[in-house]
């Protein structure tokens, strides 16, 4: 086994008595989707907010290619090539298609201190930021503005954003979410093709999706990982099945 | 809907021809008017770059206002007392030249909002309002028990101070500087606004947690922002001494603070040449009004509240539609 990209060691977060996270131990591969699942209020979304930061673990820590990052902001780890996508569409309503993926190619660059040019006529920035519009399929909206588009078109901005990071890992939060069958299936295959580029921590509801893309499920009940395995190991778990996949099916 | 671009066109034409037009027709008070808007204007012009921008709703920029002015004060009233600034541990002796009291005011108010930033950025909302307004106030109680340089009464200025070729007793000459200025720094922030920077701060305003998750402070982004925002008001303030020959700790006042954030909000919140708009209607109101009943604020408050609940792009808004994207 190579070295993990990602990697969290027994994190634990509590709230109150609420064990939010319990003693979480997960890694992420090169080149390979890990899917998190879980019913609602498993702690999929603290999970993510201790992982990208934002939120401060009680115990345990985080490495990320390598470094521990546990005590490092937001900002530091996706400089390090963390790219996160929100499950409520993060981005800048005001703004248009296009400039909210300037900004992330300006963040990638690492260069806001600079007052007077235009950063419309930056090349450089520009030509990252519109090649990631064109992989997600978004290029003909580039000129509108954010607020305009359909929620399926904003998680794809979301994912456009993410791209221009060039990251190490993305983490996705619901990517799915309201998509619809087609733009789900649409993005199925575009995270599919993903992977080679970067791994993805991928927490999703839409079990098609998951069981289509993940090469390892991990499981996520009460704040614990239940399970971790193959596509057909977990379909096979007991466990599983009767802590989650019993009752939705 | 007209353009923005001629709304800016003609609110420009507008400061050009009428102050001309007085000239010709010797009204001076007329340009004394427009002077005094023009100096509003670029002290609103500063603080939309804070609250436009960067979604910073500052009511203390009275402090940027004042220490520009009693930047002014202090160094005039040494020169023309004849007294040193200070001997020890050197000589700093007090000036008449507009740019190097250009130069301190601008230096101070940009420490000073350094300070205020540092401190105020750590809250939000009603919150960064509160505590800018209260630096304000101490700013203001400081001026009026410092005595030395005239406490509550203020310092009067006998001379205009001067600036290298031109005769700034003249009142078109002092207009054409102030008017300059106002214009390079309405350049310089449509080429902030449009930046790297400018992009990077609108959307630590929308969205910080997004600024962030790309890799950027959006704190940092904004403490620069209001560090550039307070340098510009510091600048109108000096001008605004310059003009009235006197300072007094009302620059300091929350009234003053409250007035440059009228500008902006009556202007067009964000938008280039609302702060300019602005600080014309205001003027103008406060004229024309003001002569007819000492109560005129009632209606720039109706006028305020009109704009507020039916224009929230302000006059500039109103005239020209939404924003347009740019490419």
């Amino acid at each position: 086994m190579t070295d993990p990209v990602l990697e969290t060691h027994h994190l634990s977060k509590s709230f109150g008595a609420l064990k939010a996270t319990d003693s979480v131990c997960l890694d992420l591969q090169p080149g390979e989707i890990h899917a998190v699942i879980g019913p609602n209020g498993a702690g999929k979304s603290t999970l993510i907010a201790q992982i990208c930061g934002g939120l401060q673990p009680d115990e345990g820590r985080i490495s990320f290619q390598g470094v521990d990052v546990t005590a490092l902001p937001t900002r530091a780890r996706a400089k390090m090539g963390l790219a996160r996508t929100f499950q409520i569409s993060a981005l800048a309503m005001e703004d248009t298609v296009l400039q909210n993926v300037l900004l992330g190619a300006l963040g990638a660059a690492g260069q806001p201190w600079r007052f007077f040019r235009p950063v419309m006529q930056d090349a450089s920035l520009r030509s990252r930021a519109e090649d990631a519009l064109e992989r997600v399929g978004l290029s003909d909206v580039r000129t509108s503005r954010t607020a305009e588009l359909s929620h399926g078109q904003r998680r794809q901005l979301e994912v456009a954003v993410a791209l221009t990071l060039q990251p190490r890992a993305f983490v996705m939060d619901e990517p799915m979410a309201g998509l619809g069958v087609d733009g789900s299936r649409r993005l199925t295959g575009f995270l599919d093709e993903l992977r080679a580029e970067a791994p993805i921590l991928l927490v999703e509801h839409d079990m098609d999706a998951v069981f289509a893309l993940a090469d390892r499920i991990s499981v996520l009940v009460y704040g614990r990982v239940i399970e971790t395995g193959t596509v057909a190991e977990i379909r096979a778990s007991k466990a599983v099945r009767e802590a989650y996949l019993g009752e939705s099916t | 809907m007209i353009p923005e671009r001629m709304v800016n066109g003609a609110v420009l034409a507008g400061l050009l021809v009428v102050p001309l037009w007085a000239m010709v027709a010797n009204e001076p008070f007329t340009i004394t008017l427009a002077t005094r808007a023009v100096i509003f204007a670029l002290a609103a012009v500063g603080l939309n770059i804070a609250l436009g921008l960067g979604g910073l709703v500052s009511l203390g920029h009275a402090v940027f206002f004042g220490l520009g002015g009693y930047a002014m004060g202090i160094l005039a009233h040494h020169a023309q007392t004849y007294t040193p600034l200070m001997e020890w541990p050197f000589l700093i002796e007090g000036t008449k030249s507009m740019p190097v009291i250009w130069l301190v005011a601008m230096v101070t108010s940009a420490l000073a909002a350094l300070v205020i930033g540092l401190l105020s950025l750590r809250t939000t909302g009603v919150y960064f309002i509160m505590i800018t307004l209260a630096f304000g106030q101490m700013f203001y109680y400081f001026a009026i028990s410092w005595a030395k340089y005239g406490g509550e009464d203020g310092l009067s200025i006998y001379v205009r101070n001067g600036f290298p070729g031109l005769n700034t007793l003249v009142p078109i000459q002092f207009y054409g500087l102030c008017f300059g200025i106002l214009c390079l720094v309405l350049v310089l922030n449509a080429a902030l606004a449009r930046s790297p920077f400018g992009l990077a701060l609108n959307a630590s305003r929308q969205m910080p947690t997004r600024v962030e998750t790309v890799g950027l402070d959006p704190m940092r982004l904004k403490l620069v922002a209001f560090v550039i925002s307070g340098t510009i008001t510091g600048l109108a303030g000096a001008l605004f001494a310059d003009l009235n020959r006197f300072v007094s700790p009302t620059m300091f006042s929350w009234q003053m603070s409250g007035e440059i954030m009228i500008f902006v909000i009556l202007g067009g919140v964000a938008r280039l040449f609302g702060p300019v708009v602005g600080a014309v209607v205001f003027v103008a109101l406060e004229h024309f009004l003001g002569g007819l009943s000492d109560y005129w604020h009632i209606y720039l408050g109706l006028l305020l509240l009109l704009i507020v609940l039916f224009a929230r792009g302000g006059i500039v808004g109103l005239l020209s539609g939404r924003e347009r994207t740019h490419d």
